[in-house]
């Protein structure tokens, strides 16, 4: 298969006329508009990648007269900060692809989930809300976004957590089924999505699906705003179309120097210099919320797997056992292999702890500490000893 | 400590007196006073009519409802991979020598409480620290003294 190129995109920081899109969403019907997103192959952009136009689907075919629409921007995980910059620079559009879902969907109210590390943005953000309500009734539109901050909880951003902390709990997750499209927020009918999805969704609305599966692969529709930090002499924001090699990625943004690179941020996946041409970023490969961080030679991956596991070990949500005690083990473990406290053999021991809580963690923090263990572990074994 | 007056019943007369206006009561009285004491969860849980054990159950939850004394300022250092690889450990000392404090404690005037967090969301930019809710990034030994002074007043 030959792969894409990496090319720059203009798509969620694009101007466009947000007011002429409401108006042309609101002439269409829900299965119109739910028809185009599923056709795009919009897959979520907060990092989990299920299919959006599924999503909505299953909302919209739920009989509940009250249903929401919650926007996730509760943005922790470490290395991305994409959905700040959106929210920052065109928030009018992240109400927009909220407003249309609400419409595909038969909600009339929607809540933005926003991390408490992003408060300073709020005066602003409510300046724009205010238009935007202002605009869409005079078009006719019944929808309405509150804001609801979260409190500097990582774990709140899985999306039953968020739904709890809303309501006023702590943020454990929920047993799942049922699904939030059952029942989510104050147990109705919830789409939740990420900030970077919506406003994605309502540019596939301007443009029209044709137009954006012409980017990216098969399995990985479109472009995506990477969060790109690290040892890279430009770190930012950068959109770029899906489909390209670390490699490629690497050229672009390293430092001549990168000898490894963490896709998904402390969740996801630890790609080393020999696996850089071989492996794709996207859902073929490896998938990303957009954390891409670059880690040159002189960078040890022990310090680097450390960090990662004492950020779960302290954001671990405890409710379950294998997450709560798994995390601390796997912390510890480390400490004691690199002490010379326990044999080097120990690590396997760890890494098949790794795979028990991806099979008996609760939610997705539980289940995906075992990807950046694992592939830090299995490609710098070394430097986790030594 | 600190007294509430008719704080905790004006926020809920603002946020309302259901289960979920606990968080955006709870937010509020740490934006106001930057902390929760006994007193103040008792009276929040008497306004709710809930149990203090749940208000205290779902406070101590959030790193940010903090349960302990803080200052008027609080710093949080962000100590997560980029902006340990980038110097927050250089930050730390500065602050530390600066407010002759360690992280986890509060200066004796009560002006400023320093702590360390997880990603701040600023990797870009490291390292990154929050002062109450504003962002300062970029920073440098050099520039984090300036920053904190600007709080001094």
């Amino acid at each position: 298969m030959k792969n894409k190129g990496l090319t720059k995109v203009d798509l969620i920081f694009e101007t466009v006329d947000v007011r002429k899109v409401m108006q042309k969403a609101f002439e269409m019907t829900s299965e119109e508009i739910i028809q185009q997103v599923l056709e795009s192959g919009l897959k979520g952009r907060g990092g989990a990648g299920f299919p959006t136009g599924l999503k909505w689907k299953y909302t919209a075919a739920e009989k509940d007269p009250d249903k929401y629409i919650v926007c996730n921007a509760d943005e922790g995980e470490p290395g991305t900060f994409k959905d700040r910059e959106i929210l920052d620079k065109v928030a009018p559009k992240v109400y927009a692809g909220m407003a249309i879902a609400g419409k595909a969907m038969g909600a009339r109210k929607g809540f933005i989930y926003l991390r408490g590390e992003y408060r300073f943005l709020l005066p602003q953000l409510f300046v724009e809300l205010h238009k935007f309500h202002k605009m869409i009734a005079e078009i006719g539109y019944d929808f309405n976004i509150e804001y609801r901050m979260g409190s500097g909880a990582y774990i709140c951003g899985e999306e039953s957590a968020l739904f709890e902390s809303i309501e006023g709990r702590r943020g454990e997750p929920r047993n799942k089924p049922p699904y939030p499209t059952t029942s989510g927020l104050f147990s109705k009918p919830t789409s939740i999505n990420n900030v970077e999805t919506l406003v994605t969704a309502m540019m596939i609305i301007e443009k029209g699906p044709l137009e954006y599966v012409k980017l990216g692969t098969k399995d990985s529709r479109g472009s995506k705003v990477f969060s790109i930090s690290g040892d890279t002499p430009i770190p930012g924001i950068f959109e770029l179309e899906l489909g390209m090699t670390v490699q490629q990625f690497v050229n672009e943004f390293g430092d001549g120097d990168t000898k490894a690179v963490q896709v998904g941020g402390a969740s996801g996946f630890c790609v080393p210099r020999k696996k850089f041409a071989d492996t794709i970023i996207g859902f073929e490969g490896v998938p990303t919320g957009g954390s891409m961080k670059l880690f040159n030679s002189s960078r040890s991956m022990y310090n680097v797997l450390h960090n990662y596991l004492e950020f779960f070990t302290e954001e671990s949500c405890g409710q379950c056992t294998p997450c709560r005690v798994g995390c601390q083990q796997l912390f510890k473990g480390i400490e004691k292999v690199k002490k010379g406290e326990a044999k080097s053999t120990y690590l396997n021991e760890l890494v098949k702890l790794a795979d028990t809580m991806k099979v008996a963690s609760k939610c997705g923090l539980g289940q995906s500490v075992g990807n950046a263990f694992k592939s830090i572990v299995e490609n710098f074994r070394e430097e986790i000893i030594y | 400590m600190y007294q509430t007056g008719n704080l905790v019943k004006d926020l809920a007369e603002k946020h309302g007196r259901k289960r979920e206006s606990l968080m955006p009561i709870l937010q509020d009285i740490v934006k106001k006073h930057n902390y929760l004491t006994d007193d103040v969860m008792v009276a929040v849980a008497t306004e709710l009519d809930i149990s203090a054990a749940e208000v205290y159950g779902t406070a101590s939850f959030y790193t940010f409802l903090d349960t302990e004394e803080r200052g008027k300022n609080v710093i949080r250092v962000c100590k997560t991979i980029t902006c340990s690889m980038k110097g927050k450990n250089d930050i730390i000392a500065t602050i530390e020598d600066m407010l002759k404090i360690r992280v986890g404690e509060t200066t004796p005037d009560k002006m400023f409480t320093l702590l360390e967090t997880n990603c701040i969301g600023w990797c870009h930019k490291a390292p990154a620290i929050l002062i109450n809710d504003m962002p300062y990034t970029d920073l440098t030994p050099e520039t984090v003294i300036d920053v904190i002074k600007g709080y001094m007043r």
